[in-house]
């Protein structure tokens, strides 16, 4: 009896940790996608964009009117979402970046920092400090698999993302305008030489992280919800990632972002969630101290580096 | 085709030119000589538009280049390969010299620029054999053939070469001075800045000796290999030593 009864928990066991990783892959997914969006800016800039956070906010916050008051059905609030988000970030690179001449990276960081505020404020006004939330993108029926469930929106979001990544992977690695970012991040006035307009690729880098960010937003909203001030934490667990994949590094990024998403939702399951949020902060720093180039920086470029 | 007048360049409170007025004619080959510090690689900057502080005048077949951006100097066909060796070292030595074209791209198709990378291929087999690896990885001298195969993808009208040779081994260089012999032959102008003065003012037209930025000295070449003063101070001559050759 007591038997049967050992290996009865046990199994329990497994699956519960299968449905804490599982939760912890969709988290960290966002995670992952929030860090690719801090990197993309950082590499074309050496700029650590803290709004980035709110590019995120931003996309559910768009996504819940345009689903909710406006009534569009989802497949077209969509594209719409993302747009504003887009529109939003190449403004704000328009407006708080591109005007100054030569500036330090030190001032246009805390510049970022202050548009972070302001779009902050520009949404409490906008939407209040109610939390919304989405209707998923198909059924809400949980998927039996193996032995723990999975909610088919996890599927949106880690098909959304998979699409997101493998994209941006062929625009780098294929199209003259991706080479021309990346030639931007290994050498600026080697870039400019070339005859790149280096202001245009800035403006394009902060078009394609908001435009990330906005879909992040979007596709975790049915899930985790959205309030005006979630874009800070969303922001600052990405940049957790971005700094634990080694910033600048796309691939890295990715894998951290997963990696702490699964480590806190383990946390939260296991220990307790109070210490959720704390735990993704710990690891990295556990990491930094070992590696400051983070787990998949090289030690020599991270010489290089401003950060 | 390129005229100069009065140019003087500043970084921050530093004066690195200080009224320089030189001319270049098509299809010459025009060799700028100084020792370091002297302004020469702030020349050539401030040509490619990377200076920001410049005052005096800058033209290019009669259309002002000063205030502009360094992609519109490219688009109106000047071209610089400059000072150590600015390759994208994480990107493909093939990447590299598509991004050379990277305004042609807009205007005339991958289908011509890669006729161009060809070429450039049969110039540098080594390049072709290593089209696939990162930049980063080649050898000092592939990545100065990198450069200026890179530069030359624009297919530009006045091409500025920023010390071709340095730190190569004479061999190479001797190969890098050939190839750009060869470019004159095909029509490119070229404005050359090199601390090899012999190497230089051997393949050159013209000459302008630069100090402390100021022209010193200009001429036909012949006539600056003879004279007394280029002598001493470039070419290692009428003083006792063991550079002297
Ligand atoms: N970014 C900069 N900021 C401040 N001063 C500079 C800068 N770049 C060059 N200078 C100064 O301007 C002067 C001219 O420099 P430049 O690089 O043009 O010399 P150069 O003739 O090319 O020398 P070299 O033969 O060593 O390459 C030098 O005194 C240098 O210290
Ligand atoms: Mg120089």
């Amino acid at each position: 009896m007591g038997n049967s009864y050992a290996i009865e928990s046990q199994e329990m066991s497994t699956s519960i940790i299968l449905q804490l990783i599982l939760s912890g892959v969709t988290i960290g997914s966002i995670y992952a996608m929030v860090a690719l969006g801090f990197n993309i800016i950082y590499n074309s800039t050496s700029i650590i964009n803290f709004a980035q956070g709110e590019f995120v906010m931003l996309g559910g916050m768009f996504m819940v009117s345009l689903v909710g008051p406006l009534n569009l059905p989802m497949w077209v609030a969509f594209p719409i979402a993302v747009l504003a988000v887009t529109l939003i970030g190449m403004a704000f690179e328009r407006l708080c970046i591109h005007p100054l001449k030569m500036p330090s990276v030190l001032s246009l960081i805390i510049i970022t920092i202050a548009g972070s505020i302001l779009l902050k404020g520009g949404a409490m006004f906008a939407w209040g400090k109610e939390t919304f939330s989405l209707p998923h993108f198909s059924t809400e029926k949980p998927i039996l698999l193996l032995e723990a469930t999975i909610l088919p929106q996890t599927v949106w979001i880690l098909g959304i993302i998979g699409m997101v990544v493998l994209l941006l992977a062929l625009f780098f690695r294929f199209t003259i305008v991706g080479k021309a970012m990346r030639a931007c991040a290994a050498n600026r006035p080697a870039a400019s030489l070339v005859g790149i307009n280096v202001k245009r690729i800035v403006l394009l880098s902060f078009a394609l992280s908001a435009a990330i960010g906005a879909i992040a937003g979007i596709i975790i909203t049915p899930i985790s919800l959205m309030d005006y001030e979630r874009g800070a934490i969303l922001g600052l667990k990405g940049f957790g990632a971005a700094v634990l994949g080694g910033l600048g590094n796309p691939m890295g990024a990715v894998v951290a972002g997963f990696l702490i998403g699964i480590v806190e939702s383990l946390c939260a399951g296991l220990i307790s969630s109070h210490y959720k949020d704390a735990v993704g902060l710990v690891v990295l720093l556990m990491v930094l101290f070992i590696k400051p180039s983070g787990l998949f920086g090289s030690a020599q470029v991270s010489k290089l580096k401003k950060f | 085709m390129l005229t100069i007048r009065n140019l003087e360049a500043y970084y921050g409170a530093i004066q690195a030119l200080k009224g320089v007025s030189l001319h270049i004619l098509p299809e010459e080959i025009v060799c700028l000589i100084g020792a370091n510090g002297a302004g020469k690689s702030t020349l050539l900057r401030a040509i490619s538009g990377l200076v920001l502080l410049v005052k005096g005048e800058i033209s290019l077949d009669g259309v002002s280049l000063v205030g502009r951006s360094p992609e519109e100097i490219v688009a109106l066909g000047i071209s610089q390969a400059a000072e150590g060796r600015q390759i994208f070292a994480p990107l493909t030595v093939l990447e590299n010299l598509e991004l050379g074209a990277y305004q042609r791209f807009h205007k005339e198709g991958r289908r011509q620029i890669t006729q161009e990378i060809e070429r450039i291929f049969e110039l540098f087999p080594v390049l072709q054999e290593r089209r696939a690896q990162p930049a980063g990885t080649l050898s000092g001298g592939e990545q100065q053939m990198l450069v200026i195969s890179r530069a030359l993808m624009s297919k530009p009208k006045l091409l500025l070469l920023d010390e071709p040779s340095m730190g190569l081994a004479p061999i190479v260089a001797k190969e890098i001075f050939q190839f750009i012999r060869d470019l004159r032959e095909s029509g490119t102008t070229i404005l050359l800045v090199e601390q090899n003065a012999k190497m230089a003012l051997s393949l050159a037209d013209r000459g302008y000796v630069l100090e402390t930025g100021k022209i010193i000295l200009e001429g036909e070449t012949a006539e600056l290999l003879q004279n007394r003063e280029v002598k001493r101070a470039y070419l290692g001559k009428g003083r006792k030593g063991f550079l002297e050759e």
